[in-house]
């Protein structure tokens, strides 16, 4: 297993896609941190009610800080995924699973290889992601005299599991690769998926109150981990506590790999 | 069942595969003897790749089995180090180098980093070890595709069309390097649409069409099928019909717009004399003729097509 795990890890740090989207990603959450946090301080909790009576209510620093910190799991999730997804999808494209099966027959534990192999890549994104939020949020709440929260141990908690939910994304993306290997077809769904029909429901379904189903939805459970969402502030509703959200994503991730394992990886290679 | 298999031994044994309605491999059977080159040989959709694919454990056999050295591909426990095969000159991630290409497999296969630096060599592609795959020629992936199969040090070679994109020079290469090979001991099948292409580097062929056996020898085996055609004229052609019909009906074929001239197969002149002596037939024209090996090769398997 050692052997296969380091033939898939090697597979995946050998190519230069992933540094692409790590950069990209990384400047993406640079400009996200820092809007966020320039938005969140300006309207400094200013909701305006339907009525037009402008009720000011100061939104806890903490909570700021705790929401942009966190931003990378509620909007750059799809990066790592993508970096799953290729791991196996970029197989097919290039026609490389003849040689891959070759060397290691027994596919199921070809498949387990590249879902542990993806978890310190998902590290990476998570650590480069996060880190990139958190420099440019901090950055921009401290110039505007607010506070950075950069002392408070909740902070660095919702900051690790930042880390953490951005690497179950990617073991997520292998097992959504495993059950569409097709590479266009991939990421065409999970693009149309994340970016939009899950946030539409989550709207939908709060908006027909039953915000106890949308929060069992991948990216509600991803948002969970941290226990700062985005969408849920934004869209009201509710959230699982961290550790369901956890192996909810996890859940997910194995279910998928399961269904590629009994569907597509079974089928000859041509 | 299995009898005392060389570990190096090759058996296909009533291999069927289909794939819808399309009986790609139709009960195929042969084997492949160890220290020898083999010609895997077959017209384009022959059925060569998907047998090598249900050999190597890639596709399911409808029926039947393809074993290595009387195990399943997939029963072998470091399969690469039994077996190296190439079956696609294309598979290969562009945007690795070579020697990653290589570095990739390295560790399933159980062979250090080293190792990668030695297939290189040779191969001959150790002067672009670090040039991207992506950038390379035909004949240049072709050399990288055996130095894959070279990894782990196999007793088996099986390479699919590995002279594709080849030119001259890389195809005298490959003859030598495949004929040092079965030199060693090992078994090396090599699969061609064109026999030109391999009948100076090959001691046996495996002949097939349309997913079945059609031809299996070694390369005098089929010499003395391109030496055995009788060319007959005589001025009765309803005698010589009816003699052909009589003694030879299976062997033989018309010529071209000649009434009363057959060709006769795999029949010596001297039978042909004596049968037509004997049924007191007049005979203008008993001439063997010598076929080029490819127009054996190609009636071969034309005849499969046509039946």
């Amino acid at each position: 297993m050692t052997a296969t795990l380091r033939t898939e890890f090697r597979k995946l740090v050998t190519t230069r896609i992933w540094w692409v989207l790590l950069a990209a990603m990384a400047a993406y959450m640079v400009f996200l941190g820092a809007t966020m946090a320039f938005s969140f301080t300006v309207d400094g909790g200013t909701t305006t009610s339907v009525t037009g009576s402008t009720t000011t209510t100061q939104l806890d620093p903490l909570d700021i800080a705790r929401t942009v910190y966190t931003l990378a799991p509620a909007l750059a999730y799809v990066f790592p995924v993508i970096v799953g997804v290729l791991s196996i999808t970029g197989e097919v494209r290039h026609k490389t699973t003849t040689l891959t099966y070759l060397v290691e027959p027994r596919r199921g534990r070809v498949l387990v290889a590249k879902l542990v192999a993806s978890l310190p890549v998902g590290v990476l994104f998570g650590l480069a992601g996060t880190a990139a939020t958190v420099l440019a949020g901090a950055t921009v709440l401290g110039i505007r005299g607010d506070a950075t929260m950069l002392g408070e141990p909740t902070v660095w908690r919702a900051i690790g599991l930042s880390v953490l939910a951005m690497t179950v994304w990617c073991m997520v993306g292998v097992g959504f690769g495993a059950v569409l290997p097709n590479q266009v077809a991939a990421i065409v769904v999970l693009l149309a998926f994340t970016q939009f029909v899950e946030p539409l429901v989550r709207i939908g379904l709060v908006a027909v109150h039953a915000p106890g189903v949308a929060q069992w939805l991948p990216g509600a459970a991803g948002e969970a981990i941290t226990g700062a969402s985005l969408y849920t502030s934004l869209a009201g509703g509710q959230m699982l506590p961290w550790w369901q959200g956890l192996l909810v994503l996890v859940g997910y991730g194995l279910l998928l790999a399961g269904i590629g394992r009994v569907t597509t990886v079974r089928r000859d290679v041509t | 069942m299995i009898s005392a298999t060389s570990p190096g031994e090759l058996r296909i044994e009533h291999l069927v595969k289909t794939f819808g309605p399309v009986r790609a491999v139709d009960d195929l059977s042969f084997t492949v003897a160890p220290g020898r080159v083999t010609g895997f040989l077959g017209p384009n959709g022959a059925g060569k790749t998907t047998t090598l694919r249900v050999l190597l454990g890639l596709a399911a056999p409808t029926s039947g089995t393809a074993t290595v050295g009387g195990r399943r591909y997939a029963d072998i426990e470091h399969p690469a180090r039994v077996v190296g095969a190439a079956l696609e000159a294309t598979s290969f991630h562009p945007g690795r180098s070579a020697r990653d290409h290589l570095r990739v497999y390295a560790p399933q296969i159980g062979v250090p980093d080293s190792r990668c630096d030695e297939v290189l060599e040779t191969v001959g592609l150790a002067p672009v070890a670090h040039r991207r795959v992506g950038g390379f020629s035909m004949g240049m992936r072709q050399r990288l595709g055996l130095a894959t199969t070279l990894l782990g040090d196999p007793q088996v070679m099986i390479l699919d069309e590995p002279a594709n994109g080849l030119d001259p020079e890389g195809i005298a290469w490959l003859r030598g390097f495949l004929r040092y090979l079965a030199g060693q001991g090992r078994t090396v099948l090599v699969s061609s649409h064109v026999l030109s292409e391999v009948q100076q580097t090959v001691d046996d062929v495996v002949i097939i069409a349309k997913g079945r056996l059609v031809h299996a020898s070694d390369m005098a085996g089929l010499r003395d099928l391109a030496g055995s055609q009788v060319m007959v004229v005589s001025p009765d052609a309803a005698g010589l019909r009816a003699l052909v019909a009589r003694r030879w009906p299976a062997a033989a074929s018309p010529v071209d717009g000649r009434d009363g001239a057959v060709l006769l197969r795999d029949v010596s002149a001297a039978e042909v004399g004596s049968a037509a002596f004997a049924a007191g037939l007049e005979l203008h024209e008993l001439s063997p003729r010598d076929r080029g090996l490819e127009d054996v090769f190609l009636q071969l398997t034309a005849e499969e097509v046509a039946a």
